[in-house]
């Protein structure tokens, strides 16, 4: 997918202004932060297990290419195919040939995330091919043709006006006319539309939440069996999936099974967790007649080998973005890729360049919240620092604010003279201030009072002052 | 904290510890009161208080825009005005919290690193100080206000400052305490994070000031300056009659003077 996250100053203030946007954020806002903590409560032993999951994602990750091979060579075992895509346009590539070799006309879709980042959709239909999530929320958003604004609620953004709107313009075709206002009337109408699309598909693509090496499994979770229906259904089953998804055993699967809705919804689990490990068997009565994997590298192996290599244990529960008050505020399209939020203000640079994204591991208060909710304990805000770093060495980032900080560093560590300007600074500001105790505007300082704030002013003295002029009085 | 180091005082009670009060520079230059409420608080639970003439800032501004050499320079000149004390105590959990992250910016200078981390191991945010090093569990300072309390981030997560506060405010003499619904959630100030993203910014204090109003008390108290000065700020805009105080003034009985933002002579409300 194309990065705009570049735009991201103009995108998040349009985001905020955008008020449909606003109404559908504040009806999300702190549901599934209030699930998640009730799960939580519900299982004394969640942090014993975080401590397991991030135990078993750091062997993992430090023993990558060995697990890569096993699960590999299992997928070949249970007579599926294996392909290694180095970067997204070979992912793409595969995709597509794969599709044409079956001679495919239709293609369903699970969600896929990785799908997303590598932007299959789009390949396939410039190929030629007809392509439809099923996943309720990804549909909606295919119909919008939009990208996901959040990585397990990809429709987040839409209010359920919108969605009848996007219903009825394209629904119409099928001979369904009427105009929808419940739920689960448009749950219903769009299961109608999506359940022929299943028996004509020729391809199903999914991605996969974990993949189990000892079996060639994959595992794919979903809350409206979308996924079981396009793994199953077509006479080719594509699962799409980054090299880090791989897990030593079923037994390490489910241990971060137990972690990642509960982290995610506030579910225990969910609906559906699917299962699929090679092509129809000779006694099978129904499944694929071809299984391929495409197991996506695209800048994953580079960050195992740098100080990134935490982030490769993300299990895409979402619940950073869940309670990032950043995120909250603009929702997910203003960061302008696909990962938005904490874990998306990492992958993003790595993904697309800080020189395109360097607004995105700014853009975050160092609140500290998402790393409290990760399941795998990923120090998300050192990692938005370490980028910021990363940022500064390159000289990247706005020059007035490096000349700003170089002084500031001059000042802080040349005592006397700092004593001296803040004295002046203090007394200045109180003075300016006047009987209105603050400012409503000041020169240099727009930025604050952007913010819609006024500036309370100094004290008058400085504390310093105050102290040594009483250390005198005391005589000390 | 990822680096509090080993060599901690705080295993071995002392009597009449020298604490060096690292003021922080917004309580400095915005807030001397916040200084003053602190020493006075010290000396009540047996300190000895000295502030050293050489302190600046904490670092934590080139510190979070990626300039760590800038923060290492910073840092350097803290260690060297604090690092004899028993105790180093600062009235932000911020600025505490940046002081334990020194040994992060000396990987590559041992001999610096092995000084930030024994300095780390005795610098204390004021509050859990008080509590938990020095026992205390009652004020003698009245307000009898109804208050509400924000708990600023740094303090929350890296530092476990929740119910320490708390414990303290009980004990002032006609202080009523109503939580604020999402005390926890950012209140949008982040360092220069509020002015080079000002309108997100303003969208989380305006939810903040929200979330105030609706506890229907006029008196907002929490920890650390900076997120102190961004919701009065706020407050202020709206023009909604509610004083901010860094909770120290209170714990103090010093909130004598007018909140912050709040116009001169406009007078305080503690005893």
């Amino acid at each position: 997918m194309e990065s705009l996250s570049h735009a991201f100053k103009e995108r998040s203030v349009h985001a905020l202004k955008d008020e449909t946007l606003q109404v559908a954020l504040n009806r999300a806002k702190d549901g599934f932060a209030v699930k998640r903590a009730k799960a939580v409560e519900g299982l004394p032993e969640f942090d014993a297990l975080r401590d397991r999951a991030v135990a078993i994602k750091n062997h993992t990750l430090e023993n990558l290419d060995h697990y890569l091979e096993r699960y590999a060579d299992a997928v070949e075992r249970n007579g599926g195919k294996v392909h290694w895509a180095s970067s997204a346009e070979d992912a793409r590539r595969i995709v597509v040939e794969i599709c044409r070799a079956a001679g495919a006309k239709m293609i369903t879709k699970g969600k896929s995330m990785v799908g997303e980042e590598v932007g299959v959709n789009g390949a396939l239909e410039g190929a030629g091919f007809e392509v439809v999530e099923t996943d309720l929320g990804e549909y909606i958003i295919q119909l919008a043709h939009e990208p996901p604004s959040h990585i397990i609620v990809p429709a987040v953004h839409k209010t359920r006006g919108q969605i009848a709107d996007l219903f009825h313009e394209n629904h119409q075709k099928y001979g369904l006319t009427r105009k929808l206002s419940e739920v689960p009337e448009m749950v219903n109408e769009a299961r109608q539309v999506l359940r022929s699309k299943y028996l004509e598909a020729d391809v199903g693509i999914t991605g996969a939440n974990f993949l189990i090496a000892e079996s060639g499994t994959s595992v794919i979770v979903t809350n409206e069996g979308n996924g079981d229906l396009t793994c199953s259904l077509p006479r080719v089953h594509i699962v799409t999936a980054g090299i880090e998804k791989v897990v030593p055993t079923a037994e390490d699967a489910t241990t971060l099974l137990r972690l990642l809705a509960r982290s995610a919804t506030g579910q225990d689990l969910t609906t559906y967790t699917t299962f699929s490990t090679g092509p129809k068997r000779a006694d099978d009565t129904d499944g694929p007649e071809e299984y391929h994997v495409v197991l996506v590298d695209s800048g994953r192996s580079t960050m195992l080998a740098d100080q990134f290599r935490e982030m490769l244990r993300c299990i895409r529960c979402g619940a950073c973005m869940n309670h990032c008050p950043v995120y909250g505020a603009i929702g997910g399209h203003a960061y302008g890729w696909v990962y938005p939020g904490p874990m998306g203000s990492v992958l993003t640079p790595l993904s697309v360049g800080l020189k395109e994204a360097g607004n995105l591991p700014n853009a975050c208060t160092l609140n500290g919240h998402c790393a409290e909710v990760c399941p795998v304990r990923i120090p998300l805000p050192d990692l938005l620092r370490t980028l910021r770093h990363r940022e500064y060495q390159l000289k990247l980032g706005l020059k007035p604010l490096r000349w700003g900080l170089a002084a500031w560093v001059w000042f802080t560590s040349h005592p006397r003279i700092y004593r001296l300007g803040t004295r002046v600074q203090a007394r200045m500001l109180a003075t300016l201030a006047g009987r209105k105790g603050r400012f409503t505007r000041m020169p240099l300082a727009g930025g604050w009072f952007k913010g819609g704030r006024d500036l309370p002013a100094p004290q008058g003295e400085t504390f310093m002052a105050v102290w040594t002029r009483r250390r005198k009085e005391r005589g000390q | 904290m990822s680096a509090t180091g080993s060599e901690t005082t705080t295993d071995r009670p002392i009597e009449h510890p020298r604490v060096g009060l690292f003021v922080t520079c917004l309580a400095d230059i915005y807030r001397p009161n916040v200084g003053l409420a602190a020493v006075a608080l010290l000396e009540k639970v047996g300190c000895s208080v000295e502030v050293p003439q050489t302190q600046t800032c904490c670092g934590q501004p080139s510190y979070n825009n990626g300039d760590l050499a800038g923060a290492a320079r910073t840092a350097r000149n803290t260690i060297e005005a604090f690092e004899d004390f028993d105790y180093v105590v600062v009235p932000s959990g911020s600025c505490a919290g940046m002081l334990h992250d020194y040994p992060r910016l000396f990987e590559s200078e041992p001999g610096w690193q092995q000084r930030a981390r024994a300095m780390a191991g005795k610098t204390h945010e004021l509050i859990s100080f008080l509590t938990d090093v020095r026992g205390l569990d009652a004020v003698d300072a009245s307000f009898a206000r109804a208050v509400t309390y924000h708990d600023s981030c740094h303090g929350l997560r890296a530092l476990g400052i929740k119910e320490q506060p708390r414990r303290l405010l009980a004990s002032v003499g006609g202080l009523e305490l109503r939580e604020l619904n999402d005390s926890e959630i950012c209140c949008g100030f982040g360092g220069t994070f509020c002015v080079k993203y000002p309108e997100i910014s303003g969208r989380m204090v305006a939810d903040k000031a929200d979330a105030i109003a609706a506890t229907g008390a006029k008196v907002v108290l929490g920890g650390d300056l900076g997120c102190l000065l961004n919701i009065a700020g706020r407050l202020g805009r709206e023009g909604g009659g509610v004083s901010v105080y860094h909770v120290a003034e209170v714990l103090a009985g010093m909130a004598d003077v007018p909140g912050l933002g709040d116009p001169p002579g406009s007078g305080g409300r503690s005893r």
